[in-house]
């Protein structure tokens, strides 16, 4: 076996991407429904926003840090544009901008704070999404608010449509922004000086200073991306769900999180591919999505994905203790 | 133009009150090769940062090629052909060599984006400089210390250098490597580049300067070539102590049982066929190359691995030793190498860390612990080392290494120990340390205390062990009194295939 099929075998990427199939496999055995073209597209549906969410964590995670607060992000930033631009314009261009604007000033505060005094993104992120979530129900007096005309469209726009013959069942998805924001995190980070520094900083911090790459400069990007992203990806998130609620994506750090460790994205920083949080999320997705399929109830979904978020992490770590622990003095042959 | 690349006089840096440098001069010709010797906490880093323009000298002048500079910032050192190869050498390990090569050159030059076409002729330009080969698509971390040192030093010579200073570059390779990164800066002086070299190890300085400067407390306290140098004058320049080594002395009292006694040992993938003893009162040394078994053997002996088959004897009384557990019951005391990593909390008390190990016997009814006992045990160790601290109550990371190492040896030493393993015990300690750990060790076994230690270093072996044995793949392949022997057979049967 050459060494680049030896790579890709011992990748994390092809174990998920092994998984993922065996389970589909599985789901289609049992229920004949998973390769449908309706299922496919559910879950495709489902995967859009959580996938998003992941990319600018994969670049926070990939730095040696960790954000937590863009949910709240999103949600407020969703709430206010909604809430307050209905009558302002038709265009939805200017809701996502607004609210690209907000999330943006919540990623520099975050950033900011991070990268200057040093202090533990998790609880930085943490203090910013508590106070997003207060404003936005305090200040904002947030609620469930019907989708304003102008989002409306955009959510209705069928860029791809699969309908289930049999029961009449129709899933559109906007696949092309996904692909886009995919598409744009990859970039930066493979194509760029700065992503290059990303993944530096994360290796080495005093390393990626002495090299030059402005590490304060740096920091401040990941979080805005971040934070940046969250806004656009909440009104995107109305759009879908063709209304406005503010409290639904609680949570999703969490399982924006997981994905990406389940995938081989490093929590200790320095390591992690777009496509490996894609493939995390995309077997959390599918396994929340599909064990209904199984008949199983919608509470053993949430048991069975901590138990393979926790079995997935434990894999990694079991194999790092073996081989930190590997004997490899080549002995006399008898 | 000048002769000297670098040219420091009077250099004062302070830290507060403490006097950091206190105007201390030191000298580099062009193209010479050039060491800087000193204990721990003597200015070395300090002078280094101060010329690499990380530091601005509270007094002193500073001249580098010809120009002086009362005030310079890295960006002007590195322009003026200064590169500095840190102690931790400054790569990324979750980079491709490539990428390591190329990305301060890029940075420096102000890309924004990354070309993998460029990034190559980068990297093929800086290993071409040294006739390095290597992969440059292998991740960093996948590689030895040697050979990223190697990157980092290929690295350096991408900005036109003109003074290479490396931190400590030998404290963490082997002998083969040491002595191929000697080839590199012979290679590098043929360039009319010049070394500064920071060691504290004679040989090395011997073998590669030409002339050599030495600091004690923030002042020089010796400079000159480096062929007047003798062991003596160095040791006393860098610690103001007459040092003589004494050789171990070991006379085995008729009738002394055998304390550790092994019999055919065998561990897949660690060592095979290991026969062992150890007497009341011995200092055995056990040599080899790094990946020879030696330290698969005494970590098997101490619990840390379960040996597949064979014997183990303590006291003449066959034993099993499964787990670290079974190690300890039976008296035996490991010190590793990495003491940071494995040996010490260091947040934690000194005085908890001495004592960890005897906290069960000293717990009273509900678990609560006998303080005034554990401060009294303490106390006496600390005395009995001579270790040098403010209160037991500090954290160990106050303390030098060499004096984090005795607490390491006090810990085991409040046992009661049959066997004290010592892996490595003066690996990054200062040479006054070194000499203090050898004595005690050697007091130790004076007084009855069988001890193994597992050294590199073999001149070290031969003056403070009475017998050796040498391991090579996993089997022993010499052994014998340390008085029959001399360095270069030993070193010869460490490496003979």
């Amino acid at each position: 076996m050459n060494n680049k099929t030896k790579k890709i075998l011992h990748s994390s990427e092809f174990y998920v991407g092994v998984i993922i199939i065996l389970f589909g496999l599985l789901i289609q055995m049992r229920s004949g429904q998973f390769f449908t073209g309706n299922n496919l597209v559910d879950i495709l549906r489902s995967f859009t926003i959580p996938v998003m969410f992941c990319m600018g964590e994969l670049m926070v995670l990939i730095s040696g840090g960790v954000d937590c607060s863009f949910p709240a992000i999103a949600s407020l930033s969703m709430f206010v544009v909604c809430k307050y631009m209905e009558n302002v314009t038709t265009n939805p261009l200017p809701f996502f901008l607004v609210a690209a604007l907000i999330g943006l000033v919540f990623g520099i505060l975050n950033g900011v704070i991070i990268g200057k005094y040093r202090f533990p993104a998790l609880i930085v992120t943490l203090g910013t999404s508590s106070i997003c979530w207060g404003v936005m129900q305090g200040v904002f007096q947030s609620r469930e608010y019907p989708l304003c005309p102008a989002l409306l469209s955009v959510g209705k726009a069928k860029l791809l449509t699969a309908t289930n013959a049999e029961t009449g069942l129709s899933s559109e998805l906007p696949m092309i922004t996904i692909f886009m924001v995919l598409l744009l995190t990859w970039f930066i980070l493979n194509k760029t000086m700065l992503g290059r520094g990303i993944y530096a900083i994360g290796g080495d911090i005093i390393a990626a200073k002495r090299a030059g790459f402005n590490v304060f400069g740096t920091t401040v990007f990941i979080y805005a991306f971040s934070g940046m992203m969250a806004g656009i990806i909440g009104v995107f998130r109305a759009c879908m769900l063709q209304a406005v609620h503010p409290n639904n994506l609680e949570g999703l750090e969490m399982t924006a999180i997981a994905a990406c460790v389940l995938g081989g994205v490093s929590i200790t920083g320095g390591k992690g591919t777009v496509l490996q949080a894609c493939l995390g999320m995309a077997l959390l997705t599918i396994v929340s999505n599909s064990l209904i399929l199984l008949g199983i109830s919608t509470h053993w979904q949430n048991v069975v994905t901590g138990i393979i978020i926790i079995a997935g992490t434990a894999a990694t770590a079991i194999q790092n203790q073996r081989n930190a622990k590997k004997l490899a003095v080549k002995l006399t042959e008898s | 133009m000048s002769d000297y690349i670098i040219r420091a006089k009077g250099i004062k840096k302070y830290f507060g009150g403490v006097k950091a440098l206190d105007g201390v001069d030191l000298e580099i010709k062009k193209g010479e090769v050039h060491c800087l010797a000193g204990e721990n906490g003597c200015g070395k880093s300090t002078i280094i940062n101060v010329i690499s323009g990380f530091y601005t000298p509270d007094g002193g002048e500073l001249e580098i090629d010809g120009v002086s500079y009362s005030k310079m910032t890295p960006q002007q050192s590195i322009a003026a052909g200064i590169q500095v190869i840190y102690q931790d050498l400054s790569v990324f390990p979750n980079l491709t060599v490539m990428e390591n090569l190329a990305l301060n050159m890029e940075l420096a030059s102000g890309k924004k984006f990354v070309s993998k076409k460029r990034f190559r002729e980068i990297a093929e330009e800086a290993v071409a400089k040294i006739n390095f080969e290597i992969d440059l698509d292998e991740k960093v971390e996948n590689l030895s210390v040697a050979d990223k040192q190697l990157i980092a030093i290929s690295r350096a010579l991408l900005n036109n250098a003109k003074l290479i200073i490396m931190d400590e570059p030998t404290t963490a390779i082997t002998k083969k490597e040491v002595r191929a990164l000697f080839h590199v800066i012979r290679d590098l002086q043929k360039q009319n580049i010049a070394i500064l070299f920071v060691s504290h190890k004679l040989d090395e300085v011997f073998e590669i300067a030409e002339r050599f400067t030495i600091f004690r407390n923030g002042k020089n306290t010796g400079a000159g070539d480096a062929s007047e140098l003798t062991q003596e004058k160095f040791t006393y320049y860098m610690t103001s102590r007459e040092i003589k080594e004494t050789p171990f002395i070991y006379e085995e009292k008729p009738g002394a049982k055998k304390v550790l006694e092994v019999k055919n040992l065998n561990l897949k993938n660690g060592f095979k066929n290991v026969n062992l003893s150890l007497g009341e009162g011995e200092i055995l040394g056990i040599t080899g190359l790094l990946g020879s078994g030696r330290t698969e053997l005494v970590q098997a002996l101490f619990g840390y691995h379960k040996a597949d088959s064979g014997e183990i004897y303590i006291r003449g009384n066959k034993v099993e030793i499964n787990t670290v557990k079974d190690g300890i019951k039976n008296g035996i005391g490991y010190v590793p190498p990495e003491r940071i990593v494995e040996g010490v909390f260091l947040p934690q008390s000194i005085k908890e860390n001495i004592s960890i190990e005897k906290w069960d016997e000293w717990a009273g009814p509900l678990g609560i612990m006998n303080e005034k006992k554990i401060e009294t045990v303490v106390n006496e160790w600390v005395e009995k080392l001579h270790i040098k601290l403010h209160d037991i109550n500090d954290p160990m990371n106050t303390l030098s290494g060499g004096n984090q190492q005795k607490c390491v040896l006090a810990k085991w030493l409040i046992l009661d120990l049959n066997v004290l393993i010592l892996n490595g015990p003066t690996v990054g300690v200062d040479i006054g340390a070194k000499f203090d750990i050898y004595e005690l060790v050697k007091k130790l076994a004076a007084g009855g205390l069988s001890v193994i230690i597992i050294s590199d270093d073999i001149p070290e072996i031969l003056s403070n062990c009475n017998r050796v044995v040498v391991m090579r793949r996993g089997e022993i392949v010499k052994e014998g009194l340390t008085k029959d022997m001399d360095e270069a057979s030993l070193a010869e049967f460490a490496v003979a295939d």
